[in-house]
């Protein structure tokens, strides 16, 4: 019998717990509908002013401001791609020799920054145990670059380096579960679209002494295709259909799921312009591939 | 106190005494004994700073920049392979205008795999913007370092204090340790000119668009023009407390030379050896000691060579297709002046190879003969049937 607590799923109580405080201001760059926004939109409402922000090459370096402006209440520390786990250790490092302890360090990076480039920095702040929290906001490829692919991109998408005749046929690497080898005492997967969720998570996270990670399902409306109005209906799907399992594991083995989907993978890929090049046939081998993850995972809650 | 002290351990004993607040340094021969002092000062007590183990050099780099971001002193060290996984970084530290100081051990690149001494690692970074200081004895290298912070943090650059690695690194000689109150009085507590502030929440190393890129790229050349005057200043300040100075460059027996060598390093050493017999043969020779090489120091190369008729450069590196790169830089830096004494560029001892006061007479003898340089760099000690 697997663990799922969807108690905190539920969306009633969202409009009375709501915070009033914004952090990031009005004029971003931000493309319409940019489902990464709306996750750093929750996550620092969750996590509060005493935050400072990493950040590496990836569409939130832009979205962030241009020198010299920018649209965060919180200090962000840009970086070269590759370094968020190393930069956000050194950040730490110093707070701490100044005596803050209070202060949350947070590396905000990409798909591309966390499961490619960045892989080797964040795994070595992992093994360290470095007191910071990771957050890879993955819209699924290289978007800020022009949607090429990564390793985070899912089996069947089609991007600029993977296009619609040799669309991507490697499945997506498990980022949650690599980094739960590292038996880091927080990791977690949120999505936009469960709001509370995401807040509870983060606030969970925020708490937490050692290396935290979670991983931001975040829509792009430009990457996939899709209408930007859609953004938070399809980030739902992900979830709906065990695409994107919303999940937490503490201590890198004891996994809980916190929300059981019911719906095939079809609606999620049908209404997707990355997905529109696949058959039925391709349908229902992304299927075999969902129910076989959700299955590993479940026998991993179990 | 003087000590005899390994030169590895005297950019420790400096690093303690300057109070660094974060180390983060990833191992590579010959760096290692310099980090793993540090690394027992942090342990034990002796300092009170945090050491970072990072996973490789790239790391060491970017969590130095996240912490002298974050308004703390910084140290790591570094060579060979290790700085060429840093290069990236260092230019991203000179960008954010972090006064980082790292040690760099002069180690040779493979392959073939070689972990002694040369010199093509440091100057492979000559474009980044980090100042560099050569040093020749482990004195030198405690001192060097002291100042490098000074410095780092007057002008907001980084500084990279080179050292040879084995000639230097692993050799030992007494060394004058200062005490903590004369250092802290020399370098005082770190105020950092920015920092990531969260009563006013700023954005450091952003994206910047041409409207302000150029400008950015201007004031780091400023910066970078400024280091000469702020290095004597420092030297000054240094000289009042320790009573020891060294100089952006040091001439030895040039004043009435007509024959001069130039290098850098624990070269010059052997170099003064070999003139002191040429002296006595009647030969008027005379050696400059490059310490700083970025900025390279015009006015006092210059004006140094003053009436000598040939210069002799000892390049322990090559740019390939270039040849010797201090040869370069030196006549990129006599052009402009008055006097245009003949530049005769000489490489050897790459890879540790020995540099022996032999070699320096036969450099000597080649360019006494010789009418005019030869277009490509020379090279000395070539084993010609291997």
């Amino acid at each position: 019998m697997c663990k799922i607590n969807q108690k905190t799923i539920s969306g009633s109580i969202m409009a009375s717990k709501y915070p009033s405080n914004d952090y990031i201001m009005p004029g971003h760059v931000a493309c319409p509908g940019c489902g990464a926004v709306i996750a750093m939109k929750f996550a620092l409402q969750a996590l509060g002013p005493k935050t400072i922000l990493v950040i590496p090459a990836c569409c939130w370096a832009v979205v962030a401001g241009v020198h010299p402006q920018t649209s965060l209440k919180v200090p962000v520390l840009h970086t070269a791609f590759e370094t968020s786990g190393a930069a956000a250790s050194g950040v730490r490092a110093a707070l701490d020799m100044k005596g803050d302890t209070e202060t949350t360090v947070v590396a905000w990076a990409g798909d591309g920054g966390t499961f490619d480039i960045g892989f080797q920095s964040l795994s070595g702040a992992c093994e360290r145990n470095e007191n910071f929290l990771y957050v890879c906001y993955d819209n699924e490829a290289y978007m800020n670059t022009g949607v090429q692919r990564s390793s985070a991109t899912p089996y069947g998408a089609q991007t600029t380096t993977t296009p619609k005749n040799a669309w991507k046929s490697h499945r997506k690497k498990n980022i949650i579960d690599a980094l739960a080898a590292h038996r880091i005492p927080y990791a977690a997967t949120v999505n936009i679209a469960f709001p509370e969720d995401m807040m509870r998570k983060f606030k969970k996270a925020k708490d937490i002494q050692g290396t935290r990670f979670i991983h931001a399902y975040a829509s792009c409306p430009t990457g996939w295709r899709i209408p930007s109005d859609q953004t938070v209906a399809i980030s739902r799907l992900a979830v709906q259909t065990n695409l994107f399992p919303l999940y937490e594991v503490e201590n890198g083995t004891d996994y809980t799921i916190n929300y059981q989907g019911d719906r095939p993978i079809s609606e999620y890929l049908k209404v997707q312009g990355r997905f529109k090049h696949l058959t039925e046939k391709d349908h229902s081998d992304i299927q075999e591939m969902v129910l076989e993850d959700w299955q590993l995972l479940n026998d991993k809650s179990s | 106190m003087k000590e005899v002290l390994e030169g590895s351990h005297a950019v420790s004993e400096a690093v303690r005494l300057v109070r660094a607040k974060v180390i983060s340094a990833y191992p590579i021969t010959p760096q290692t004994h310099i980090v793993e002092a540090l690394s027992e000062y942090c342990a034990d007590g002796r300092m009170d700073a945090r050491f970072i183990c990072v996973e490789s050099e790239h790391s060491a780099m970017a969590s130095c920049i996240g912490a002298a971001s974050a308004g703390v002193r910084t140290f790591t060290a570094s060579s060979s392979h290790g700085l060429a996984l840093m290069h990236e970084l260092l230019h991203w530290a000179t960008g954010a205008r972090l006064p980082i100081v790292m040690a760099e051990v002069n180690r040779a690149l493979g392959p073939g795999w070689n972990i002694w001494m040369d010199q093509s690692d440091s100057l492979s970074q000559r474009d980044t913007g980090w100042i560099q200081l050569y040093c020749e004895t482990a004195q030198e290298v405690l001192d060097t370092t002291l100042q490098a912070y000074r410095l780092a943090e007057t002008v907001n650059l980084p500084v990279m204090v080179v050292l040879d690695a084995f000639f230097l690194s692993h050799t030992y000689e007494p060394v004058d340790i200062p005490d903590q109150q004369s250092v802290d009085k020399f370098l005082p507590s770190y105020e950092p000119r920015i920092s990531l502030d969260q009563q006013n929440p700023n954005a450091i190393g952003q994206m910047a668009p041409p409207a302000y890129y150029m400008e950015m790229r201007h004031s780091i050349q400023m910066a970078m023009q400024s280091v000469l005057a702020n290095f004597n200043d420092v030297e000054r300040e240094f000289e009042h407390v320790f009573g020891r100075t060294y100089g952006p460059i040091t001439p030895f027996a040039c004043d009435d030379a007509e024959y001069i060598f130039l290098m850098a390093g624990t070269s010059a050493s052997t170099c003064r050896h070999a003139i002191k017999t040429l002296r006595n043969k009647g030969h008027k020779v005379g050696v400059i000691k490059l310490k700083m090489f970025r900025p390279f120091p015009y006015l006092y190369v210059r004006k140094s060579l003053g009436n000598a008729h040939k210069v002799i450069v000892l390049d322990r590196n090559c740019s390939f297709g270039a040849g010797g790169i201090f040869a370069q830089e030196l006549r990129a830096a006599m052009y402009a002046s008055g006097n245009h004494p003949q530049i005769y560029s000489f490489i050897a001892g790459l890879g540790g190879r020995d540099v022996t006061v032999d070699h320096f007479f036969e450099m000597f003898d080649y360019v006494e003969k010789a009418d005019y340089p030869e277009n490509e760099s020379v090279w000395i000690g070539l084993n010609h049937d291997n």
